[in-house]
């Protein structure tokens, strides 16, 4: 038991790993395509990214305190709902809307987390209530239309900053805070303690509840984030979000972040999106159509959590001792 | 040509390792029918290591096994156990879900046309249950309800469901009550006598003289020696497994009665729990017996919080007002500490490092505005590894690699640095080894001529006797007597273990 002898971070080795499994993507798609690099491509997939990132933060924390959440792209769509009725059937001033918005968000995380941690219900098939829930919502505020509403929103999506938009920039300052709060703050501990092991989470003192409640209401807020920069690019539509939370927990599982709970990585998460979004956007440039697109990936989905199931597995028998 | 005259198994330099970890080294031994062999080492020494290659679940890297002169190496259980070698795990195998019956016949199930004839299994169920003498229990019980100890019985009863010709039994008396101790060896004595070998793994020394025949010492994986069990005194054993000389007991304290510390009055929680009241000094070591079922555990749970009190009054110190704890974190907050039974599912975060986990309840000790100072953290873990004597390649070991004694400190750990005043321990030395139980005594008594406050639940009256200031006894969840440190018998403390129980088997509930 006595190996002394340097180890690089496991962090480090994991950031290292996403980020070469994204340059050979962005290689094959370069060789494979003609104008692949070019400015309209990375402008694609720059602006897909900001909502999928910041809902994916979300998930990821969720994900971490072993709970799931099914609600994201429905929690979107009705807090993307009620900016848009506010701004254009109402005529409330924008700032008024976004607030209105982010508090939307916040209320649905509140209600699915005040009911998981009242009844000690599986968060699954809570959120998959409201998931409903809250589609059903969306159409009902918007009376099933779209209402077009991007042009008041334009500061959104037209400010930019060193030449990258306000949402990207956005989306990379939450994941870096989210980063920070899982690693390096005493409620970052607690999650991953009741993610962990919630019975010794409870008897070491930890408000197993509260850390739980909290976490839903952050992956809701953070719908309702997410849900002003859609609205700003795709208007109030009322089927916006559909299936987003399937893309959304793809992106964390391929971060490396653990169903069981416990472990994960904000950042790891953000690599996660890339992947996805690059992998969408290369194979659309390839001429690939929608159905070899969600083959393909499929299949990077499971080769994905089967990486990581050896990259586990190799790490554990580096530490293994005698029993 | 490797065996010997007589040997059902003999096993030829074995070796095992793990990663960069030699556990095994060129180990031989043989094991007779019709004998029990005593295999003893400190956690990590490698018994259950070898236990498991010749069980079948783990593979040696190195070495040789016959078994009646034949060659064997199976390559799983199932082969091992169609060899007719069979093992009972130290960690619970049951599916709580399924009844006693359907646990102990699952890989033999009778069928009728395809489906389980629940007729037949249950009668055989019975038969077996009967023959171990574990007549009062129900076999269609689902496992999950339970105790610990009877969950333990069920276990044997599986090994034994099937004909066997060595049986390794690996700590199978850890979660037993002394009455369960003896019917068990009841049942090893008759499966002796039909010629059964058995591999016997305890840290109990007792119990090793009293149902051993012969005794293998194994230290770092390597055989020490092997010898008759009667020419050998317990101390010359632990001696043996250790390598070092050790007092036989800790020395006896005698403690100044401190002002109280801990006043719990007419404490009641669920069935178990009835009246309960007594007072807790500091600098005291109090502890708690009883049967498996008794309430101690419950009792204790209470106290910190973990279960709902129905009534009763808790005060701390010598105030008139009462505290009122309704969650470990409000007890927590009140400087009472629990380090529960079930370490790997209570007390510790497994994938986590030592350090995250001694970090825990300490962590705003640690922070500032909710920022952790990683340099705080390490601090505080190296100081606890080094005063805790916790060996660990890293701070940032995971805690599921160490041993258990190791595990046990981890936990101890996390609490002595929050400094609380009143520290509990349940079953604080169960399935550790001798070098590090009295290294857990040696804390307790440190921690109390501090003048903390300790209670100490035990299923081992002898460590009670030689720990404790003073012991009370529950009987089915009342407090049936106290005796301070002159008036400690074993057979007084016994009978009034016993003195409010008709039978001690009781299907319900989660262990005392």
């Amino acid at each position: 038991m006595n190996n002394s002898h340097r180890r690089i971070p496991a962090w480090l080795t994991d950031y290292l790993g996403m980020a070469g499994a994204l340059g050979l993507l962005l290689l094959i798609f370069g060789l494979s395509t003609e104008n692949f690099f070019s400015a309209a491509t990375f402008g694609t997939i720059a602006n897909q990214i900001p909502d999928t990132t910041i809902m994916a933060v979300g998930m990821t924390w969720v994900l971490i305190i072993a709970g799931i959440d099914l609600s994201v792209g429905s929690v979107m769509a009705l807090s993307g709902a009620v900016l848009g009725v506010a701004l254009a059937r109402f005529g409330i001033p924008l700032p008024v809307a976004v607030v209105a918005c982010l508090l939307v968000g916040l209320l649905c995380g509140l209600a699915s987390g005040l009911i998981v941690v009242a009844w000690s219900l599986p968060s699954f098939i809570v959120t998959l209530g409201m998931m409903e829930i809250a589609r059903g919502a969306t159409y009902l505020v918007t009376q099933s239309r779209t209402l077009y509403v991007s042009d008041r929103l334009e500061m959104i999506t037209d400010t930019t900053l060193l030449g990258l938009s306000a949402p990207f920039l956005l989306a990379v300052l939450i994941v870096l805070v989210a980063q920070f709060v899982l690693s390096m703050t005493v409620f970052g501990r607690h999650m991953v303690a009741v993610g962990t092991n919630e019975t010794a989470a409870r008897l070491s003192g930890i408000a197993v509840r509260r850390v739980r409640l909290a976490v839903f209401a952050v992956s809701g807020l953070l719908c309702g984030v997410a849900a002003l920069i859609n609205t700003a690019r795709y208007q109030a539509n009322p089927n916006n979000g559909i299936g987003m939370e399937l893309q959304v927990i793809a992106a964390v599982v391929i971060g490396g972040t653990s169903l069981m709970g416990g472990r994960g990585s904000v950042v790891s998460t953000f690599f996660g999106v890339l992947i996805i979004k690059v992998l969408g956007t290369g194979l659309a440039q390839t001429g690939a159509q929608e159905p070899t697109k969600r083959l393909v990936t499929g299949c990077v989905i499971i080769a994905a959590v089967v990486l990581d199931y050896y990259r586990r597995r190799l790490r554990k028998t580096g530490t293994e001792a005698a029993q | 040509m490797i065996g010997s005259a007589g040997a059902i198994l003999s096993v030829r330099r074995i070796c095992k390792t793990f990663g960069p970890v030699r556990v095994l080294h060129d180990v031989d031994f043989d094991l007779n029918a019709g004998a029990v062999h005593a295999l003893v080492g400190e956690n990590g020494a490698g018994k259950t290591t070898l236990a498991r290659i010749i069980a079948g679940t783990h593979r040696d890297d190195g070495g040789g096994m016959t078994l009646n002169g034949q060659s064997y190496r199976p390559a799983g259980r199932t082969d091992a156990q169609r060899r007719g070698v069979r093992m009972v795990m130290q960690e619970l195998n049951l599916f709580p879900t399924l009844t006693v019956a359907e646990n102990i016949f699952l890989e033999d199930l009778p069928r009728r046309f395809g489906v389980i004839n629940y007729r037949l299994l249950h009668r055989r169920a019975e038969e077996l249950m009967a023959a171990i003498g574990l007549r009062d229990l129900a076999v269609d019980e689902p496992v999950g309800n339970l105790t610990v100890g009877s969950r333990q019985m069920v276990e044997i009863a599986a090994g034994l469901s099937q004909d066997c010709r060595l049986l390794i039994l690996d700590e199978p008396t850890a979660s037993l009550t002394d009455r369960e101790t003896c019917l068990l060896f009841d049942q090893i004595r008759r499966l002796r006598a039909r010629g059964v070998a058995m591999l016997y793994i305890s840290h109990r020394m007792q119990e090793i003289k009293q149902i051993a025949d012969t005794v293998t010492v194994l230290r770092d994986g390597r055989i020490i020696s092997t010898h008759a069990i009667d020419t050998l005194t317990v101390e010359e054993i632990v001696n043996r497994m250790v390598g070092r000389e050790i007092s036989h007991a800790p020395a006896a304290r005698t403690a100044a009665k401190g002002r109280v510390a801990l006043r719990v009055e007419n404490l009641c929680a669920g069935p178990r729990v009835q009246n309960i009241s007594f007072d807790l000094h500091k600098g005291e070591v109090l502890g708690l017996a009883g049967l498996i079922g008794a309430g101690r555990t419950e009792t204790v749970r209470a106290i910190f919080g973990a279960d709902r009190l129905t009534s009763g009054r808790i005060y701390l110190g010598e105030t008139a007002k009462h505290v009122r704890i309704r969650s470990p974190r409000d007890a927590i907050a009140h400087g009472i500490a629990l380090i529960p039974e079930d370490r790997k599912e209570q007390g510790l975060f497994l994938p986590l490092g030592v350090d995250r986990n001694i970090a825990v309840p300490n962590l705003s000790r640690l922070s500032c505005a909710g920022i952790i100072s990683p340099a705080a953290e390490r601090t505080l873990a190296r100081r606890h590894i080094d005063t805790g004597a916790i060996k660990c390649a890293a701070p940032d070991q995971p805690a599921e690699t160490l041993s258990g004694g190791n595990q046990q400190k981890v936990v101890i750990a996390k609490w002595l640095a929050r400094d609380c005043d009143v520290l509990i321990f349940d079953e604080p030395t169960r399935g550790i080894d001798v070098g590090a139980k009295f290294e857990i005594y040696a804390m307790m008594a440190d921690l109390a001529a501090r003048g903390k406050a300790l209670i100490v639940v035990s299923s081992d009256l002898r460590e009670l006797m030689a720990i404790c200031d003073r012991i009370a006894v529950l009987s089915d969840g009342c407090l049936a007597a106290t005796f301070s440190r002159n008036a400690f018998s074993e057979q007084t403390i016994n009978a009034a273990a016993f003195s409010r129980h008709t039978a001690t088997f009781r299907t319900q509930g989660a262990a005392g």
